[in-house]
């Protein structure tokens, strides 16, 4: 089944089966391979992505509930890794494997535009969705309180 | 083969500039989808430098390209290599790109790195001198090439940030680059003694962190190759099983569906990476692969290993507890005598299940098959060891055989999830298609059949003399090791217990090493996370029964070991070690060697009557002799710390049916960020001529100092795990 989606302003067509989960379409149809899988179920939050501005959980959204929403991916944040949030997670040196930092950046981002100086309480609720094995979590919370000061300088 | 364009090219190569301490500026090169993962040739990368050696080039312009044989999983291997070249090549840093180098022409022309796998926190601690030997010998080289030049003797020649001199004549490296290259040396220089280094020892950015915010980081999950085909796994659920027969009747219509494969286990070959029998669906995409395989009904025989359960594992171990068993370690007199004839004896029996790597990329590999060449994809800790296993598999040449290498999601020990049957299973089918094949097993698949960690139980007892410190110690650990003869089996076994630094006179350590279905191998910290949790909770048991205080009796059982001195003595001034605290709240204190390091560990937690636990922070001390970038060590302390914390809390795989049966994250939990408290790292450094590792040592002793404060805050001491399955309630 044909699906016109909109992701990172950019317009693909695809032809996947509709309840075909958008990670998949986006790693494998579009080959926007930032966002990745970690889990299938919704337990890791590797694959998180925007859907209008709202972190969703790309592994376990069919594709055609996203046609005509905007979908932002770690790729559509920024050219050239000038975004708050990437900034932030370079000067503090947040990832390790890095595997999981597309989907903790997309989290840190939505949670961002929502509360803009978030507390340590705040980081806790909107991230204990992201698993990371490496267990960065510490430069991740310094990480999102510096994104906070930098996109409000 | 071709390779098609990603479309994602402005994502790759991205060259910039960060403030990092100390103000120092930091370009990095990074190799992106085209540079060094797909491109066929990746060593060529930049392709105007000249190479001095193997392990270096320079460009027209003086950047310096270091080629890394060690693979990344965010432990730092490409910044610490190329630091250490840049160290002895004396060029400054900005000028500085890392790149991977090439495999293939490391096992076909003379193993010129020497070593490549990457594993058991070894690269700085015993790579480093060969390491830096490189970039000396080259500095070197360009020394004596310039000497020529000018018609002087080398000794006269300074090489310093880049540029030659000699008197009022100098030039920059770039300029004898060539003559260099053509340079050989009478004698290869010796290495710089620490107290001569300027850029070890100093704080620096890791170089693979600006790409990994942005998804440009290559791993190999993320290949794409023009006309690759993708499969779903189903892999017997109880290792070494054997399929019986399966109906693909209903997955063969799907859409997208290639072809159904059927693996079968090979006469003889048993290894933890050979083909087990198993089912793939082969299809235009992972994802119809996938449902299409779940449509497919498969009988298996479990045969007798299908009984096996935890419970039977528990039965084996408790019947062992009353045999002798291999004796590893033994001073003193008869120690079982002493204990059984003592009247003031410490007793305890502890359990740590089965865990997983649970590495954040699935076990994936990707492979693609022509006659004249076989690529290979894979999140490997060790490049060699893929291109050994496609060779072997599909009885190549291995100079055929080229293994990219990329970023990998995770490793944690076990040579990283590709080896394991999944190479096996993407070179067969890319063989039998002619096309490319990605083979991706998901979490469930990945969590069932990787190698695990083994489970063991262990029984301690000691003698306490008059003055309360033990007299006599005993251990006798029944460890379930994959074919009973894993290397990893025997020497982790009761590692960090029969290593203990503790002066008893008399010691007797015994191991019963026991065969069992389940593969297993090394897991980050192997034996001292495991035996760390234990070895470090006895202590506390054995320094109250004695009227000792925790810190003070390891301060004193340790008195002329200046190693595991100074982490004490460190540890007593930074953590606010304290027994005097109401109910509720506790501090405990814990100290192990791994990897040659010695680490000790403070933690701060409180328990309501409840029973909810709080760990209010962690404070970390280490000694690992010299660190070459503290800011790196201190993110590998950070997440030792994490990893081992995740399963001595949570984890705990559940063997049931000669199966595992909690195979996800909603029920094998792991650490999350709101349950990590803030880590605090402290480095007491003895700086006295031996190297320890830093990437897994802050692991062992985290869980028993959280243990032993759980005990002052509760009065109840947790000897096994997860410890969170543990009634914590006080009253």
């Amino acid at each position: 089944m044909a699906f016109r989606l909109n992701v990172n302003g950019a317009a693909y067509d695809v032809d996947v089966e509709p309840e075909t989960p958008l990670l998949w379409v986006l790693r494998d149809t579009i080959g926007l391979t930032g966002t990745k899988f970690g889990c299938g179920i919704a337990q890791c939050g590797a694959c998180t992505v925007h859907i209008d501005g709202q972190a969703v959980r790309s592994c376990v959204t069919s594709v055609d509930s996203a046609v005509g929403y905007e979908v932002t991916t770690i790729e559509g944040l920024s050219e050239d890794n000038s975004h708050p949030v990437q900034r932030a997670w370079i000067e503090h040196t947040a990832p390790q494997c890095g595997y999981c930092q597309s989907g903790q950046i997309m989290a840190a981002v939505a949670l961002l535009m929502e509360t803009p100086n978030p507390s340590d309480s705040d980081i806790d609720a909107a991230m204990a969705g992201n698993l990371c094995r490496c267990g960065t979590y510490q430069r991740i919370r310094r990480a999102i309180h510096r994104a906070a000061e930098l996109s409000q300088a | 083969m071709t390779l098609i364009d990603t479309g994602i090219s402005r994502r790759t190569l991205i060259r910039s500039a960060l403030g990092v301490g100390g103000g120092m500026m930091l370009g990095f090169h990074i190799p992106g989808v085209e540079a060094a993962v797909v491109a066929p040739r990746p060593w060529t990368v930049p392709t105007d430098g000249v190479e001095i050696n193997a392990w270096l080039t320079i460009d027209a312009d003086g950047a310096v390209t270091i080629r890394v044989p060690h693979t990344e999983q965010g432990q730092g291997a490409l910044t610490a290599v190329s630091m250490m070249v840049a160290e002895e090549l004396d060029v400054p840093w900005e000028s500085v790109h890392a790149v991977f180098a090439d495999m293939n022409r490391h096992v076909n022309d003379g193993r010129e790195y020497i070593v490549t796998t990457t594993h058991g926190s070894q690269l700085v601690r015993m790579q480093h001198p060969h390491i830096m030997r490189a970039g000396a010998s080259a500095r070197e080289r360009l020394k004596q090439a310039a000497a020529e030049a000018w018609g002087i003797d080398r000794s006269e020649v300074t090489a310093r940030q880049g540029t030659l001199a000699a008197g009022d004549r100098s030039g920059a490296y770039a300029e004898f680059a060539t003559a260099a290259a053509g340079v050989t040396l009478d004698r290869e220089p010796e290495i710089r003694a620490p107290g001569q280094w300027w850029l070890l020892g100093t704080e620096v950015a890791r170089l693979d962190v600006p790409v990994k915010v942005n998804g440009g980081a290559h791993y190999a999950i993320d290949t794409r190759l023009d006309g690759m085909v993708y499969a779903a796994v189903k892999n017997c659920p109880v290792p070494w099983g054997h399929l019986v027969g399966y109906d693909a009747e209903a997955a063969k219509d799907r859409p997208g569906v290639v072809a159904v494969v059927e693996f079968r286990a090979e006469e003889g070959r048993t290894g933890p990476n050979h083909l087990q029998d198993a089912i793939a669906v082969v299809a235009d995409s992972w994802y119809r692969a996938k449902t299409a395989l779940d449509l497919i009904t498969i009988e298996w025989d479990f045969g007798p290993e299908g009984e096996v359960s935890d419970e039977t594992q528990a039965a084996e171990a408790r019947r062992l507890w009353e045999e002798t068993g291999e004796v590893s370690h033994e001073e003193g007199g008869d120690t079982l005598d002493v204990i059984a004839s003592s009247d003031r004896v410490v007793s305890a029996e502890y359990h740590r299940p089965y865990e997983t790597h649970a590495r954040m990329e699935p076990i994936n590999a990707t492979v693609s098959v022509t006659d004249e060449r076989v690529e290979v994809w894979s999140p490997t800790q060790d490049q060699t060891t893929a291109l050994e296993i496609v060779a072997d598999q599909l009885g190549r040449d291995r100079r055929d055989v080229h293994v990219n290498t990329v970023f990998i999601g995770g490793a944690f020990g076990g040579d990283g999830g590709g080896n394991t049957a999944v190479t096996r299973q993407a070179a067969v089918i890319s063989e039998q298609l002619g096309r490319p094949a990605k083979v991706i097993w998901t979490r469930e698949e990945d969590i069932s059949q990787d190698k695990q960690r083994p489970p063991h139980y262990t029984r301690l007892a000691a003698a306490l003399g008059e003055d309360g410190l033990p007299e006599a110690f005993f251990s006798r650990a029944a460890w379930f090791t994959y074919q009973g003869a894993s290397r990893h089996g025997p020497a982790t076994a009761d590692y960090s217990i029969g290593t203990m630094p503790y002066r008893v006179a008399n010691r007797r350590h015994e191991r019963h090493n026991v065969a069992a279905h389940i593969p297993t191998t090394t897991h980050r910290a192997p034996g001292a996370n495991q035996n760390g949790f234990i070895i470090e909770q006895f202590v506390d048991e054995m320094a109250l029964a004695g009227g000792w205080d925790p810190l003070e009796w390891r301060i004193e059982m340790t008195r002329d070991l200046e190693p595991w001195q100074r982490v004490l003595a460190k540890l007593k001034e930074v953590a606010g070690f304290t027994t005097d605290l109401p109910r509720g709240e506790g501090v405990g204190v814990a100290v192990v060697e791994d990897h040659g390091s010695y680490c000790g560990a403070c933690a701060t937690v409180s328990v309501s009557r409840g029973g909810e636990l709080r760990i209010e922070k962690i404070v970390l001390v280490m000694n690992s002799g010299y660190i070459i970038n503290p800011l790196n060590c201190a993110e590998q302390m950070e997440g030792a710390a994490c990893w081992e914390l995740s399963h001595a809390l949570y984890g705990g795989l559940r063997l049931e049916g000669g199966r595992f049966t909690n195979l996800n994250f909603d029920s094998y939990n792991l650490m999350r960020i709101d349950q990590m408290p803030e880590v605090e790292t402290h480095f007491a450094l003895s700086e006295d001529g031996w190297w320890g590792g830093v990437a897994e040592p802050g692991g062992p002793p985290t869980p028993a100092a959280v243990a032993n404060a759980i005990f002052f805050a509760t009065g109840k001491r947790v000897r096994s795990t997860p410890m969170m399955e543990h009634d914590l309630s006080w009253s």
